[in-house]
């Protein structure tokens, strides 16, 4: 085994003993738990069915597929630009993120690519979703322990990020503005300096949070050393982006591939945090939505002119081939399988979302956990139930 | 306020990746699993200073998991399935109202080629030489099953059982094979080519091709 830290010692020493409890069969009487579907700690209808012993978990199983809706299925009738429609809907909190993957994988196979300034917005636009989804994520915390504070200065600062979402794309849920190669239209005036204005604000709405939620002791208690995930366990698992970090594996896809996205263009920090516990999860997010905040201050300044549209034909055929691409979305890598064979539309893609392999983790992390914990992991693993079922 | 985050639990600069990967790297990826795994090795793939694609044999499907875990290949990313036959109802992007030609039915599969119908996919990250790795394996059409990788990588458990439901691919020494999504006496396996989409048998898509003309002004005209 690899080296351990105290907290994940004591944890995996817990489910040792939750595994020879259910070996020997001791006789106390077992409880079936049933979350759900119908919860708020589960962004959508998720259920859980949990076997407790008196208060600890023993086994713990999550039944997804409440929200299918074959998504996969659907795009392979669909022409490559009414993909971008559906995909929206895969991450609603961070519309505007699912796009992008997809629409690159396009470009790939057509090798094409963006004109630099749509690559630059692209990035902007990208951030500000993720920044939209992850202080949501912020503010429901607070709720998930009882403190309703945080959600209300969550959806107020939220509502800012929305609003020049709504600006420049038209949408504020689902944007459905990036087009194969570049986007469908300019800036609105005075986007920018509002751009601005509102990143400062979200600054010091991360402060705020981080003062009032990340240093209550309450939460600490209920955070530190709760779930605790080893990086090995991890990877194996595929937990991918804040969970990902929070186990001390240092790998961003922003930083760590070449993609056509203007990240280089910012001076920013790929946060980690060695514990790998509840709280570990969030306070990434939490630093994450300062760095996002801080990449669109950076890359507000660097909009190159020209035009943010390369010539396409008008109807678009995807050359023959196969391409993956994936990129860091709020939720971890979003990556898009596409196969094509010419034609109008796609032949296959595979929608790898970050939330499925984030969840396939959970009977493994809450086996030995308390039940009041199993809201707080299942909160920290931060998951969006269109993102698992597609 | 100063902000209470401990910036000492953080990685430092020095962190930062090396250079990109280039195609050397991946030619010796691929030496390296050639090594490990012999004449199981059938085809390669490389996209110039970008991806790298390897098909193996149906056989060595477990044993090639567990040797690229051993080379590195530590990260999980995800495993599906895809079946290569053309769809018998075509793409959905024809005009509904025209006489259809006939479609060709021959199978074709993608790069590094194949001799079957489906194929089993499946992708590994190295985190720390930042490469990925797409592989491949053919099934078989009349017998579809394949070795289960949660020997090496337990996050290939629902992975799995997401395309057993919806290929009706079967995966050997899998601990639980039941349906994710759909209800448990569901027939039909809904992501292959012949699974019809009832909903566009009901209504064809109208595609690219708007066959509902445009609201014309004629009200307007006439007043």
């Amino acid at each position: 085994m690899t080296m351990m830290s105290d907290r994940q010692q004591l944890s995996y020493i817990a489910s040792q003993a939750a595994d020879a409890r259910l070996n020997v069969e001791l006789e106390t009487e077992g409880m079936t738990l049933n979350i759900g579907p119908q919860h708020p700690a589960t962004h959508g209808t998720l259920r859980i069915i949990a076997r407790l012993d008196g208060e600890q978990v023993i086994w713990a199983e999550p039944v997804a597929g409440y929200m299918h809706r074959g998504y996969e299925k659907l795009t392979e009738v669909r022409t490559f630009p009414q993909v971008t429609t559906l995909i929206n809907r895969i991450d609603w909190l961070g519309s505007f993120a699912n796009e992008v993957p997809f629409i690159l994988a396009a470009e790939k196979l057509m090798e094409i690519e963006a004109p630099p300034r749509a690559q630059v917005i692209r990035t902007i636009l990208f951030e500000l979703s993720r920044i939209a989804n992850v202080s949501l994520f912020l503010g429901d915390l607070g709720v998930q322990m009882g403190a309703v504070t945080p959600v209300f200065l969550a959806f107020r600062d939220r509502e800012y990020v929305l609003n020049l979402i709504e600006g420049a794309t038209g949408g504020r849920f689902h944007p459905n503005f990036d087009r194969i190669g570049g986007l469908k239209d300019d800036l609105p005036k005075g986007w920018i300096d509002e751009t601005k204005q509102v990143m400062k604000k979200l600054i010091g709405f991360c402060d705020e949070n981080e003062n009032l939620l990340f240093g209550n002791e309450i939460f600490q208690s209920r955070m530190r050393g709760i779930g605790v995930i080893p990086a090995d366990i991890a990877k194996e698992y595929g937990l991918s982006g804040a969970n990902l970090r929070a186990s001390g594996v240092d790998y961003d896809l922003r930083r760590d591939q070449d993609i056509a996205l203007s990240y280089d263009l910012a001076d920013w920090k790929v946060w980690t945090h060695p514990d790998g516990d509840s709280w570990a999860r969030c306070w990434i997010r939490l630093q994450e939505t300062r760095e996002s905040c801080k990449i669109v201050l950076q890359l507000l300044d660097q909009i190159p002119a020209g035009p943010i549209m390369t010539k396409v034909p008008r109807i678009i055929k995807v050359p023959e081939g196969e391409a993956y691409v994936s990129t860091e979305n709020p939720l971890g890598e979003m990556g898009y399988y596409v196969a094509s064979k010419g034609g109008l539309g796609p032949f296959r893609v595979k929608i790898r979302s970050a939330s499925f392999s984030n969840m396939s983790i959970t009977p493994w992390v809450l086996k030995g956990v308390y039940v009041p914990d199993i809201v707080t992991i299942l909160a920290s693993l931060y998951f969006i139930l269109g993102d698992i079922d597609r | 306020m100063a902000p209470l985050s401990d910036t000492d639990t953080t990685s430092g600069e020095s962190d930062a990746p090396q250079a990109l990967p280039g195609d050397g790297l991946r030619e010796g990826i691929i030496d390296d699993l050639r090594q490990r795994i012999g004449d199981a090795l059938i085809e390669t793939h490389i996209v110039p200073n970008d991806d790298l694609t390897v098909r193996v044999s149906n056989e060595s499907w477990a044993a090639t998991g567990a040797a690229l875990k051993a080379a590195g290949f530590t990260f999980f990313s995800w495993l599906s399935g895809i079946d290569w036959m053309p769809s018998p109802y075509g793409t959905g992007e024809e005009d509904p109202t025209a006489e259809r030609d006939a479609i060709d039915m021959t199978i074709k599969q993608g790069v590094c080629g194949g001799d079957t119908r489906m194929q089993v996919l499946a992708r590994l990250t190295d985190l720390n030489r930042h490469v990925g790795i797409t592989l491949k394996a053919d099934v078989d059409d009349e017998n579809p099953v394949i070795d289960s990788w949660t020997g090496s990588f337990a996050g290939a458990n629902w992975h799995e059982r997401e395309c057993h439901e919806m290929f009706g691919i079967g995966f050997n020494n899998h601990p639980d094979l039941r349906n994710m999504y759909l209800p448990g006496d569901f027939e039909g396996y809904p992501l292959r080519k012949d699974f019809p989409l009832l909903a566009r048998m009901v209504k064809p898509w109208p595609g690219i091709v708007d066959v509902e003309p445009m609201p014309v002004q004629e009200e307007e005209d006439e007043s």
